[in-house]
């Protein structure tokens, strides 16, 4: 029983038509991965899947069909969204960016810290004046105060240094133990790390649906569909 | 120096009044994208509600009936004709254009085309000595309304957690959505704040002009909006020093120069502004 179902999923953005009948299951537990070059579109997926791009089809999450639902009420369901280049807000401190995603007295700001203790030191700091990488901790540990049962994560470890990538992967296997995870990402390091079951799109439809490690065994599979080796 | 402490206070009232439309605007088109032309007509409403009231109740509560009026209006116009309208800039710009003129005629109608004397309080139109000038009480009114609601704006704006989400919504309203923040009851208390600044401006300019007229917020709009485009949109702080940069200007000028062109250089400020700040942006 997967904890999301993404069935003849199409999207039209200005008369382009950028996912053409995409569908694919993301599992109750662990990272799936979706995978595929530039511009195939794996953050309109997540777009569509949360509301924030007009999608056609069908989508289930936890039983319920969400297709088509506001945003606001998808996240307060517990679907957690990490957009692609951190989206924090420069002008707010760390600590008003974490406030604002708070939804309920109890928020988990213990594990947040616990895992970017970073964040607490630099609660008073403007955001826009944190580095990429603490961007992307705020960013997650925005998602991560509230109870979610699901988390869409585009490319989270995208432009930052290889230490702090290796931060990054470290917290998104932990947070992984606790929930599910649809993972976009390109550092097949990572994705070898952290992903069970894997997606990979190519020019708007599903090419390939199997195991991380399967796909990433085969040298030739993955060159052919992502045009680099399985050791990048 | 008398001349010129007077010309500083009668130009700081213009600028407050102009503040009290400004920061609504701002804050309106900051968070909501929405360019709205019946502003103006917020502020005629809470001018003739405070003209209504203040015989019956007195000047402080005709005042209060122009800030609740303009709040209300402001909440429904959001409510009933911008709502629907999210995402279609055009339809909005032809919505709240066709507002603006249909709530002008509207007065018209009810209240005849005329200017009304607006009534006063003495004390309101009586002058005071402030540093070797008489300057008159209702420029100093004007001034301490318009820093009051400053404070509360800028209050509002960092203790509030409505005041959190609009400071994000200005930067990034799809993020605050997909933080699972309904924005749009924001939307509709940014107008409301608005609409009660206007109406605030709409009561304490019957008592500037001493008098109330269909057109008198439509006319002011303009000095709005430029204060808006100088001060940065979405910003309190910023509108609140282009609306004394522009005020003062304009007194001035006025004054020293011929009457009338304290309006071209109010105009002309926005121009120097606007590209000095696009040859900033490209260097």
């Amino acid at each position: 029983m997967s904890i999301l179902q993404v069935r003849d999923l199409n999207v039209v953005l200005s008369g382009l038509s950028i996912l053409q009948g995409v569908s694919f299951d993301v599992a109750p537990t662990g990272v799936t991965v979706l995978l595929g070059r530039n511009g195939v579109g794996k953050t309109t997926t997540l777009r569509a899947i949360l509301g924030l791009a007009p999608g056609i089809g069908s989508v289930t999450f936890d039983g319920a069909d969400i297709l088509g639902r506001r945003t606001h009420e998808l996240v307060q369901k517990g679907l957690g969204y990490v957009p692609e280049d951190r989206c924090v807000f420069a002008g707010l401190t760390v600590a008003e960016n974490l406030r604002l995603a708070e939804r309920t007295k109890n928020s988990a700001y213990e594990l947040v810290f616990e895992l970017f203790p970073e964040l607490k030191k630099r609660a008073s700091q403007r955001a826009g004046s944190l580095s990429g990488g603490q961007q992307q901790m705020l960013a997650l540990g925005r998602v991560l105060l509230t109870e979610n049962r699901l988390l869409l994560v585009d490319e989270p470890t995208k432009g930052l240094a290889p230490k702090v990538v290796t931060e990054v992967a470290d917290a998104l296997a932990r947070v992984a133990v606790r929930v599910p995870i649809l993972l976009v990402e390109q550092n097949l390091a990572v994705v070898r790390r952290l992903a069970g079951d894997a997606v990979v799109l190519a020019a708007g439809q599903v090419a390939w649906t199997g195991g991380a490690s399967e796909l990433l065994s085969d040298h030739d599979l993955t060159k052919s569909l992502l045009g680099v080796g399985s050791h990048s | 120096m008398s001349t010129v402490v007077l010309l500083a206070v009668t130009g700081l009232g213009l600028s407050a009044l102009y503040f009290l439309i400004a920061s609504g605007l701002s804050l309106v088109f900051g968070l909501a994208d929405v360019l709205n032309f019946a502003h103006g007509w917020f502020l005629t409403v809470g001018a003739y509600a405070a003209y209504w009231a203040t015989p019956k109740v007195g000047f402080a509560g005709g005042v209060v009936a122009g800030v609740l009026a303009g709040a209300g209006v402001a909440a429904l116009v959001e409510l009933v004709m911008i709502r629907p309208l999210y995402k279609r800039t055009i339809a909005q710009v032809l919505v709240t254009v066709g507002l603006s003129l249909a709530g002008v005629a509207l007065f018209q109608a009810l209240f005849s085309p005329d200017a009304r004397i607006f009534p006063s309080p003495k004390w309101t139109q009586q002058v005071v000595g402030f540093l070797g000038a008489r300057v008159p009480v209702k420029s100093l009114l004007l001034i301490a309304g318009a820093v009051v609601v400053l404070a509360a704006l800028l209050a509002f704006l960092r203790w509030t957690r409505y005041g959190l989400i609009i400071r994000a919504g200005v930067e990034n309203r799809e993020m605050v959505t997909a933080l699972g923040i309904d924005v749009r009851k924001a939307f509709t208390l940014v107008f409301a704040i608005g609409g009660a600044a206007a109406g605030l401006a709409g009561a304490l300019g019957g008592v500037y002009f001493e008098s109330v007229s269909p057109t008198g917020g439509a006319s002011l709009l303009i000095f709005a909006f430029i204060v808006v485009v100088i001060g940065g949109m979405g910003s309190i702080t910023g509108s609140a020093v282009a609306a004394v940069a522009v005020g003062l200007l304009q007194q001035f000028v006025n004054y020293y120069g011929s009457a009338g062109a304290g309006d071209v250089c109010a105009v002309a400020l926005l121009a120097i502004v606007l590209l000095t700040r696009r040859q900033a942006r490209q260097a």
